[in-house]
């Protein structure tokens, strides 16, 4: 926590309550503050910064210290509405501030054009709710842009044949490449393909107060001690703090949006961490809680004017969830690669991101990258052959034999929109403040499956045509578990089919905006969070315009 | 393997084993925990247990032996995983407690099923201590696929012992386990907080994506 952050009384009417401090919160927090509006951040999480992180795969694995934890938070799971959920971990989310962002790969491409006008490219699919975005690649520009060169990513522009277009270079060359890089590399181009430089929201050059990447190879999963990693905490929240007009509250969990009889937000009611209720006022309130807990904040606000939850007169409040597609193949290689080093993933290719529909006989789109994701003992549990006994002389053989010899291809790539894949409140499971639970219904549509089984076998090539010495992937399987949460309160222009306008403002409440995951209307072809960050500063554009037009006093 | 799972997988999989009640207010002791473990590891010889008995300990001591045996280089035994599991179990794996309790002894009537005369694993023979976990994880053939934490009632004693071992084994050694290194030093880790390229074999004298890029583009194109 920095020196300049004042402290509001939750009596005092602030500019903005922003719920989440994560990708899309804390940028927000940094433009509004930075504009000259006085904003109050409540996150439900614990203020951890990089002294806090460590590289105990204890506390990462078993103690969910960044990440909301299954006890705390449970939730339930079922494939379709005509099913009784039961209890299971549907999803990791990031809990602390700098949400998600605190502890993710760092993948960040942007989308390509497609992505907003894919329902127009391809036409209607059945058993999908595909629709167009209600803003263009072009609106969302100059904001990717921003991201790069405000937050922090490295990459290589041009690298890519596939990119869209761009108005200015990448502010930092790419990371060192790996290993696993150079045989992805080497192989694709064999197979005719056009791997890039992958771009990293990790610093490749250091930056007034955040080191350059130490490439100390304990990434996914943990924060990061140097502040490379450009998280919404390190290059968001702290930029907002030194506003001195921007209160970071951690350990406020927010459950209600207060109305007044007007049916406007007037704030937040929030648990303090003794468990309190405050309401912190505002003039308007800005949700950015992830695609999961955004549309479970309008669902839990129901009240009398808005029976069936805030902002959801469209009754798609939760629905539309999209969690990519995708899949692993593991290759292991006759000489160390000692991929164990550094950042995650150092190569990419697109050359599937648009695919012919007729050809293929699905519609969607994807790519690959080359990366390592295991620390020592996740590598133990989960790295290893299939077929290799789970203990014993040859366990440890094969630990001690292929720990720096392994590599994965990982697929990424759509996921249609389907109108019953949703987050909704489990009417019967509580979490430990006595909130109805989170409940997922999820179904992955069935072209999503199709790709993901098509993206596998390209992902066999690349490691045969690299010479792997052994490689092993398992078929696409229904995913009943996600970390991208997208789709939930989506953007449009008609209050019917959708949650939010182009201002991100919901078409029921004038002063409630939701920002984050949710807000997206197709999935990308994976990694969505430089896309979430880009909406977040045009958010804030839009935002910003509004309180000067004075559109959002009562 | 499902998408989000193999992205994700340390995160959320799960048969048995690791779990543990997680809240803000266990922060304390947890790190007090780490602490002591941390001393116990560096002097091994006197570090006492807290949670198991002296027998017990021996009998863990002997199975985790056989989860990561030692032979030419270090295993469980020499990394001192029995004294992380024992520090475990008193902070934050008490959850963990009971599967233990009721599991050890169910282990050791196994013992005395197979092998009648004895009821202690670590008096067995290497061999006929290896049937003895064999008939228990084939009770857990599941657990392949599912790691760390498990649904309620799916734990049982091997798959949590296995997996505690594995972490006993390989966490960093300033978090408590990985006496000397040891495990590190088996799976080719080194100790370095930060690294340098060239990282491995594949991308020493890589000459930079724009000459690699012209030189196989060149090369293909002669084909």
């Amino acid at each position: 926590m920095t020196v300049n952050q004042p402290k509001y009384k939750t009596s005092d009417e602030v500019d903005f309550v922003i719920v989440g401090s994560g990708a899309a919160g804390g940028v927000l927090a940094k433009e509004l503050s930075s504009n000259g509006f006085r904003v109050v951040v409540l996150e439900q999480g614990p203020y951890l910064t990089e002294a806090d992180f460590t590289h105990n795969e204890i506390e990462i694995l078993t103690l969910d210290k960044l990440t909301n934890h299954p006890k705390l938070q449970p939730t339930t799971v079922r494939k379709t509405p005509d099913e009784k959920a039961k209890p299971q971990r549907a999803l990791v989310y990031g809990r602390c501030v700098g949400g998600t962002s605190v502890h993710f790969t760092a993948n960040y491409w942007r989308f390509h054009e497609i992505d907003f006008i894919e329902r127009s490219e391809v036409g209607s699919i059945p058993g999908a709710s595909l629709v167009d975005w209600p803003i263009t690649y072009a609106d969302l520009e100059p904001y990717y842009t921003k991201v790069e060169w405000e937050i922090g990513v490295s990459g290589l522009a041009g690298a890519s044949p596939f990119d869209p277009p761009r108005s200015k270079p990448y502010p930092m060359p790419p990371l060192p490449v790996k290993s696993s890089g150079v045989l992805f590399e080497r192989a694709a181009r064999k197979l005719g393909w056009h791997p890039f430089p992958a771009p990293m929201a990790i610093l490749s050059q250091p930056r007034p107060g955040r080191s350059a990447c130490v490439q100390c190879g304990f990434c996914l999963g943990f924060g990061c001690e140097v502040g490379a990693k450009s998280s919404s905490l390190v290059a968001a929240i702290r930029v907002a703090e030194r506003t001195g007009r921007c209160e970071v509250r951690a350990n406020s969990y927010v459950h209600r949006i207060e109305l007044d009889s007007n049916g406007r937000a007037i704030g937040a009611a929030y648990f303090d961490e003794k468990r309190n209720t405050h309401l912190q006022k505002a003039k308007a309130v800005v949700v950015c809680a992830n695609g999961a807990e955004t549309p479970r904040l309008l669902l839990l606000s129901a009240s009398k004017q808005f029976p069936d939850g805030l902002a959801n007169s469209s009754g798609l409040v939760g629905k539309n969830l999209m969690f990519n597609s995708g899949g692993t193949v593991t290759g292991v290689y006759a000489e160390p690669l000692n991929d164990y080093k550094g950042y995650c993933v150092s190569r990419v290719l697109h050359d599937f991101y648009e695919l012919d529909k007729e050809k293929v006989g699905f519609c969607g789109g994807g790519g690959l990258d080359a990366r390592y994701d295991f620390t020592p003992i996740s590598f133990a549990l989960g790295g290893i052959p299939p077929e290799t006994p789970r203990w014993g002389k040859e366990f440890k053989a094969t630990l001690a034999h292929n720990f720096t010899r392994t590599m994965e291809i990982f697929c990424h790539g759509t996921s249609l929109p389907v109108e019953n894949n949703s987050f909704s409140l489990d009417p019967d499971l509580k979490d430990a403040w006595g909130l109805p639970a989170l409940r997922l219904t999820y179904k992955d549509h069935p072209d999503d499956l199709k790709l993901s089984n098509w993206l596998l076998e390209r992902a066999h090539a690349v490691h045969e045509a690299a010479g792997a010495v052994k490689k092993w992937s398992f078929p696409a399987q229904e995913q009943q578990f996600g970390v991208h949460l997208l789709g939930t309160c989506r953007m449009g222009h008609d209050p019917k089919s959708s949650v939010i306008n182009v201002d991100h403002r919901t078409h029921d409440v004038k002063n409630v905006f939701l920002c984050d995951g949710s807000s997206l209307v197709t999935s990308g072809r994976g990694q969505p969070t430089m896309t979430i960050m880009a909406l977040a500063f045009r958010a804030a554009d839009r935002i910003t315009a509004l309180a000067k037009r004075g559109e959002l006093s009562a | 393997m499902n998408a989000s799972v193999s992205r994700r997988r340390f995160l959320a999989q799960g048969a048995g084993g690791l779990s543990a009640v997680w809240v803000t207010a266990h922060w304390p002791a947890l790190l007090a925990a780490a602490t002591h473990a941390r001393q116990a590891a560096h002097s091994a010889g006197l570090a006492k247990f807290e949670f198991f008995g002296a027998d017990e300990a021996k009998e863990i001591d002997a199975i985790t032996s056989r989860i990561i045996p030692s032979d030419e280089t270090p295993g469980a035994h020499e990394a001192g995983v029995v004294y992380f599991i024992d520090r475990s179990l008193t902070t934050f794996g008490v959850d963990d407690q009971k599967t233990y309790r009721e599991g050890l002894p169910e282990l050791q009537a196994r013992v005395a099923e197979m092998f009648p005369g004895t009821s202690k694993f670590s008096a067995l023979m290497p061999e006929h201590q290896d049937e003895v976990l064999h008939s228990f994880d084939e009770q857990s053939q599941r657990g392949r696929q599912r790691r760390f934490r498990s649904s309620p009632g799916a734990q049982n004693f091997f798959e949590t012992l296995r997996q505690h071992t594995i972490a006993g084994f390989l966490i960093d050694p300033d978090y408590g386990g990985n006496r000397d290194g040891a495990g590190w030093k088996v799976i080719g880790r080194a100790r370095e907080h930060i690294f340098q390229p060239p990282f491995g074999y594949y991308d020493k004298g890589y000459p930079g994506w724009d000459v690699a890029a012209k030189e196989e583009i060149e090369e293909a194109e002669k084909k």
